[in-house]
């Protein structure tokens, strides 16, 4: 009878794990905490840096989702139309690449090379980052206005509303979201969803 | 001597055939749907507890999850599971290709909307959007929602809760 109950409230808790982690994380509004990652450049890149001084569009993302890889090119738009308005673009890749070996350190870097990419493209290897955000897919999109000197959670959600074809897009969210945040607009439509990738967990300490 | 023939002719048959690719007869059905379709079919009634598995065919954790949800279809009869594609609605023959060469037998249905912010709520308050995700309905409508991949005994946990 002792074990049944033990089962039965593992399994429960086992069930309502995937709730507990969609409600997890940033809700708008909240500050996020600063962080500390790899680039791919080998250099590292915080939040303290002088380029992030009035906020900055951070974008977990990663080599091997077929929607990350749709919106690549979109991403570095959105960082050469924003950065020199204070607004530049972090490209995070969050995957265990003992999970996904196509999102390693080392193909990051080939593929930061090989498309150029204007911003910085870091790793968050521990997947601290991604779990203090609460992002759960690629891409998955946070934007941070810094409002006394904390970064506050502005949007959450998708780039716009179609990932397979830009010059079909009617739905500029996250656009929409800088251009207000800059006129120091409330920002009309701060969260919104997307099918993604979900995001390839360290199996380590599971 | 004709019996000889036809003799010859269905053995070799039976030693050909398994080694042929699966043709399209062999697999499930395959259509492509918009989403008020799919929000008509979620509202149907069903004396069987109904399971619709998102997935695409280049999302790793979603094939590995397949054969577990094929397999519980297979073996009980109770259940009717569709797998719901979130691949490019351009290019089907990507998902019939698969369907054949991974011999699914189950329905498959693409979703071909991808105004996501639109509609994901609609399947679930709770779904991020990321893939595999699966929506367990029971014959009285009551349905659970699971975003992730699933292993086999979660997924029979899952069935055995629900049926």
């Amino acid at each position: 009878m002792k074990t049944r109950i033990i089962f039965t409230l593992t399994l429960l808790g086992f069930l309502s794990l995937p709730i507990l982690a969609q409600t997890s994380g940033y809700q708008v509004g909240d500050e996020a905490m600063e962080f500390n990652l790899q680039n791919v450049e080998g250099s590292s890149v915080s939040l303290d840096d002088p380029e992030y001084a009035k906020g900055v569009i951070v974008i977990f993302t990663c080599n091997t989702c077929p929607y990350a890889v749709a919106y690549q090119d979109r991403m570095i738009a959105l960082h050469e139309k924003y950065a020199s308005q204070g607004y530049p673009v972090i490209a995070i890749n969050p995957n265990d690449a003992a999970v996904s070996p196509g999102d390693s350190f080392e193909e990051m870097k080939k593929r930061a090379a090989e498309k150029d990419f204007p911003y910085s493209y870091v790793y968050d290897k521990s997947q601290e980052v991604i779990k203090a955000y609460g992002g759960s897919r690629t891409p998955h999109v946070y934007l941070l206005n810094k409002e006394n000197g904390k970064f506050i959670v502005k949007y959450i959600g998708a780039i716009d509303n179609n990932h397979q074809d830009a010059s079909a897009v009617t739905e500029h969210y996250v656009e929409d979201a800088v251009d207000a945040v800059i006129q120091g607009e409330k920002v009309a439509l701060d969260n919104t969803k997307t099918i993604g990738c979900s995001i390839k967990w360290s199996k380590k300490g599971e | 001597m004709k019996l000889l023939i036809f003799s010859c002719i269905c053995l070799l048959a039976l030693v050909i055939l398994p080694m042929m690719p699966n043709t399209a007869a062999d697999r499930g059905d395959f259509k492509i749907i918009t989403f008020e379709k799919f929000e008509s079919i979620l509202n149907e009634d069903s004396e069987k507890l109904r399971i619709y598995n998102f997935w695409a065919t280049w999302c790793a954790p979603c094939v590995k999850e397949m054969p577990y949800f094929e397999k519980a279809s297979q073996e009980n009869k109770a259940l009717e599971l569709v797998f719901i594609s979130m691949d490019d609605g351009r290019n089907p023959e990507r998902v019939t290709d698969f369907m054949e060469k991974r011999n699914i037998k189950s329905p498959v249905f693409l979703l071909d909307d991808v105004d996501y912010n639109k509609w994901i709520d609609k399947v679930n308050p709770e779904w991020s959007g990321a893939i595999p995700a699966t929506i367990f309905i029971k014959p009285d409508g009551e349905r659970h929602f699971h975003e992730g991949e699933l292993e086999e005994s979660e997924l029979k946990k899952l069935i055995g809760l629900h049926n």
